[in-house]
């Protein structure tokens, strides 16, 4: 890196205030072009035939009868994709997921595509393509796919991270381990044990915005995608990769996003809109329906989740440990991983082991959703912390606060923690009105806390100043909820100018360096790091452009406030020069002035909160309103405060959605029951409260201002506070996530 | 392929005509005929709320009606909520209280808002809440949608 990135700026002007987004009037207006509002000249539709199936071979496609529809400009079928994946078994799954290549694993795997001059003609060609299938069992559900008895999914797959190497395929991808210390002599010791099984429905990530492209492939090998995407770049060098382009070759350039929270990480469309516009000669637009959206994009891992805790009679937890198996969809995935390792990370503990299992199950394949595999585990280990709390009969906050984790802590996932935010946010649960407000007949009140890892990687961003004084900043890193605003405002901070004279753009694949994509809460974290990184470098060009005008020595000028200041004894008395003043002059002081940045944005802080939940059970029903809510989260430094509030809140909302009601439903035949938003029912207006926020700061050292992500964490605490609130207000305890109407009915009469 | 059915209709002031196929939706005609894009598709089935539209002085999902049914009809749109540059209270509030995180939805949001505070001008918070149940947000958790429209009602109010 060029630049310090440490922590080293602590009073701010623009950096901390609430102005209006760049991006908003756009939207409000309905000027704003997402995913499907782009079109081209001579453009075709594009649209997919699915699986109806759960695993099945197919036998045989005949699409002849599609091809010959008057009006059917290309039909496509895997054949059409050549495996060009190189033996890169990760990309070699993408490849397959995309375009069935010999059997459908999910109902709504793809199996042919066509494109066609309008949508009436594309939808009646794929009812002319006839497929073959020869049906196979199959199996939804994690703990029967874990069982050795289990339909086989994939006979490639042998459990990885066993030694020795199991002799049989099976559905387990991998086990992972993690955590220190000796766990069961550690048990041995304690002196109240808390051990529960708790299982999670699947959820979708549920943004309102269906995936959608257009692409144009033209025939000297160049081509366009636009594209509604979290990672523009990552969609290049993975269709790039699919089709066997080069990626320069390929601009993509990603549309406003509708909502994408982990689920527009991933390419599924775009290949094929690719391959059929390469096919056709023509433009190809390819929008999926929300059937298409739940059926056959990335939802969450369903979850079984085992926990057993002991603690010692003055409340010490004195071992942890937890298997953890998680859904992945037909395809290896690392998602019981991931929770394996933030299953027990906000706590300080001697002995602690995690294990997690990647089990194949025919559903989708698993992508992404805020703060991946985190939620799950969580639910398990603070449900069951606050089972334990009670057991010894501590205060839930009071036991945590003695357990948490803290500076110098050996993470149970490995590293060691720099200055974190467990304990605060704790505290200020502690003191915060909401835990002494009176709860009624029928109501209860549970907490729970959250971690995140957050994430930096590779970042790119141009800064380019005016002739006029005023500041583009081009970024790679799409904004998925304001992010144009925050670094708009980090700019602006570290030149010395007023919000309003930067524009800030994400530019298209061919216009910047590779970005990764939005993911790991690393937008505003990765892309304000470079931009500060460049604003720095454009200062020191506006330095010396200074330095000529006034013809003394760059040594002597320092940027102070937007202006460049000459200092020192023989030119004091020169009155300053603005940024405005010097970039009037740069057409004759040696060009255009610009400051670049290209880095790896390591040190994004770790985050934690901690929420508190208030609900009402109705013993009839078994409808669960929400009364409260309020969510403490430790920020770093919240750049524009309004839009962190708006990540915590939505976090939540999309929580609570998850403890009480979302869940994929499958029947026996191993489809999918709920594909729609009437039955897949997220939460509505009038289901949920305000939601209180209180934003904590305690800086990341990694980063210049002290950022650390925001995006991800707060959907971590919301399905175990909603359950330990449950739980208090029934009095039973609720292991299984979602406590729809049904399940606590069951609950109540068991 | 059938004729087209002339449709004439007036959408956000302004007398329109368009010839659509029976079976497409209003939804349909409004982006892909008259190019307001403005009015989204989130489901296709009237679970969502983004292609709402006011048709007549009634709330409805632009994807639950028929282009042929808005013979004679008015029909407002977002693009029509503002005045010139003048945007209308509930999107200049929508911005300060920075009600939308994406954006898709906040067309349906705007029009639905509108049709509330047509029908009810100072609602109580729940009266805003079950109003505005139709429109699936995933962004916000809805909280920063109901203050914004709690504060255009005021404005609108001259309170």
């Amino acid at each position: 890196m060029n630049f310090d990135p440490s922590h080293s700026k602590r009073s701010f002007s623009s950096v901390g205030t609430r102005p209006i987004r760049p991006d908003g009037v756009d939207k409000v207006t309905g000027r704003a072009r997402y995913g499907a509002d782009f079109n081209m000249p001579g453009q075709l539709v594009g649209r997919i035939l699915r699986s109806p199936h759960a695993h099945a071979i197919i036998r045989k496609i005949d699409t002849s009868r599609a091809a010959q529809l008057p009006g059917v400009k290309a039909v496509l079928t895997a054949a059409d994709l050549p495996d060009l994946t190189n033996g890169d078994a990760a990309m070699y799954d993408i490849l397959d997921n995309c375009m069935a290549r010999k059997k459908v694993l999910y109902d709504g795997h793809a199996v042919a595509a066509v494109a066609a001059i309008d949508a009436r003609t594309a939808k009646q060609a794929l009812k002319l393509i006839e497929v073959e299938y020869e049906l196979l069992p199959h199996v939804t559900d994690v703990d029967q796919a874990f069982a050795p008895d289990a339909p086989l999914i994939n006979d490639t797959i042998f459990t990885t991270g066993v030694d020795p190497k199991p002799d049989r395929p099976s559905n387990v991808s991998m086990r992972s381990q993690f955590g220190h210390g000796d766990v069961d002599a550690g048990m041995a010791r304690a002196d109240f044990v808390v051990e529960r099984t708790f299982k999670t429905e699947q959820t979708h990530q549920g943004y309102i915005e269906p995936h959608a492209c257009v692409a144009s492939v033209s025939s000297d090998g160049t081509a366009d995608l636009w594209v509604c995407t979290q990672g523009h770049f990552v969609y290049r060098q993975h269709c790039a990769q699919l089709l066997g382009m080069d990626a320069s070759k390929l601009r993509v350039t990603s549309s406003e996003i509708g909502g994408g929270f982990g689920g527009k990480t991933h390419v599924w469309a775009e290949p094929v809109a690719l391959a059929l516009s390469r096919k056709a000669g023509r433009p190809v637009k390819l929008v999926m329906t929300r059937d298409e959206v739940f059926r056959a994009s990335g939802p969450t891992s369903a979850t079984s989740i085992d926990v057993k805790i002991g603690a010692l009679t003055d409340g010490t937890i004195i071992a942890a440990d937890a298997t953890l198996r998680y859904s992945c969809g037909p395809y290896a995935g690392a998602w019981a991983e991931v929770g394996a390792m933030t299953a027990f990370a906000c706590y300080k503990l001697e002995n602690v082991r995690t294990v997690g299992y990647e089990v194949l199950v025919n559903r989708p394949k698993t992508a992404a959703y805020r703060a991946p595999s985190a939620p799950m585990a969580a639910f398990a280990v603070e449900s069951a912390i606050d089972e334990l709390a009670k057991k010894v009969g501590m205060d839930p906050v009071d036991f945590r606060i003695r357990n948490a984790a803290q500076e110098g802590t050996k993470a149970s996932y490995g590293p060691v923690y720099g200055p974190i935010g467990i304990g605060p946010t704790l505290e200020a649960v502690k003191n915060h009105p909401h835990m002494k407000a009176p709860l009624g007949k029928n109501q209860g009140r549970g907490m729970a806390c959250g971690f995140w890892f957050n994430f930096g990687g590779q970042t790119c961003t141009d800064l380019n100043i005016g002739m006029d004084g005023t500041v583009s900043l081009a970024v790679g890193t799409v904004d998925v909820g304001g992010s144009r605003a925050s670094l708009s405002l980090v700019a602006a901070e570290e030149l010395g100018i007023d919000y309003s004279q930067v524009r800030t753009v994400i530019a298209d694949t061919s216009s910047l360096g590779y970005n990764d994509m939005t993911d790991g809460s690393r937008g505003t974290f990765s892309s304000s790091m470079a931009t500060i990184s460049a604003a720095r470098n454009a200062i020191k060009i506006l330095r010396e452009r200074a330095a000529q005008m006034w013809d003394i020595p760059v040594e002597d000028v320092t940027w102070e406030n937007g202006h460049a200041v000459a200092k020192g004894e023989t030119h004091g008395n020169l009155p300053k020069l603005s940024l405005k003043e010097i970039a009037a002059a740069s057409g004759t002081t040696g060009g255009p002035i610009a400051g670049h940045s290209e880095i790896v944005a390591d040190g994004a802080g770790v985050s934690f909160a901690t929420h508190i939940c208030d609900i009402e059970v109705d013993p009839e029903t078994g409808a669960t309103k929400v009364l409260r809510y309020t969510v403490v989260q430790d920020a770093g430094k919240a750049v524009h405060p309004t839009y962190v509030e708006g990540q915590y809140q939505g976090g939540a909302a999309q929580g609570i959605g998850w403890a009480l009601n979302e869940e994929y439903i499958y029947g026996k035949d191993g489809r999918l029951q709920n594909a729609g938003f009437l039955d897949y029912r997220i939460p509505v207006c009038s289901d949920l409260p305000m939601i209180d926020t209180q934003i904590l700061e305690i800086p990341n050292p990694n980063h210049p201002y002290g950022v650390r992500g925001v995006g991800e964490t707060s959907i971590v605490p919301p399905l175990a506070a909603v359950a330990n609130a449950v739980s208090n207000a029934v009095g039973v305890r609720m292991l299984h996530i979602p406590m729809s109407p049904p399940r606590i009915l069951a609950a109540l009469e068991a | 392929m059938m004729a087209g059915i002339a449709v004439s209709t007036n959408i956000n002031g302004d007398n329109a005509e368009f010839l659509c196929h029976a079976d497409e939706t209003l939804l349909d005609v409004l982006r892909d005929r008259l190019g307001l894009m403005g009015v989204k598709e989130g489901c296709g089935t009237g679970d969502c709320g983004a292609c709402s539209i006011i048709l007549d002085d009634r709330l409805v999902c632009s994807c639950l009606v028929l282009g042929a049914e808005a013979e004679g009809r008015r029909i407002e749109t977002v693009e029509g909520m503002a005045q010139g540059d003048q945007l209308h209270p509930l999107q200049q509030k929508f911005l300060e209280h920075a009600a939308l995180q994406c954006g898709i939805c906040t067309p349906g949001f705007l029009i639905a808002a509108k049709d509330l505070l047509a029908k009810n001008p100072d609602p109580t918070e729940e009266e805003i809440r079950f109003g505005l149940a139709g429109n699936l947000c995933r962004c916000t958790g809805y909280d920063k949608i109901v203050r914004a429209v709690q504060d255009a009602a005021g404005v609108m109010r001259g309170a």
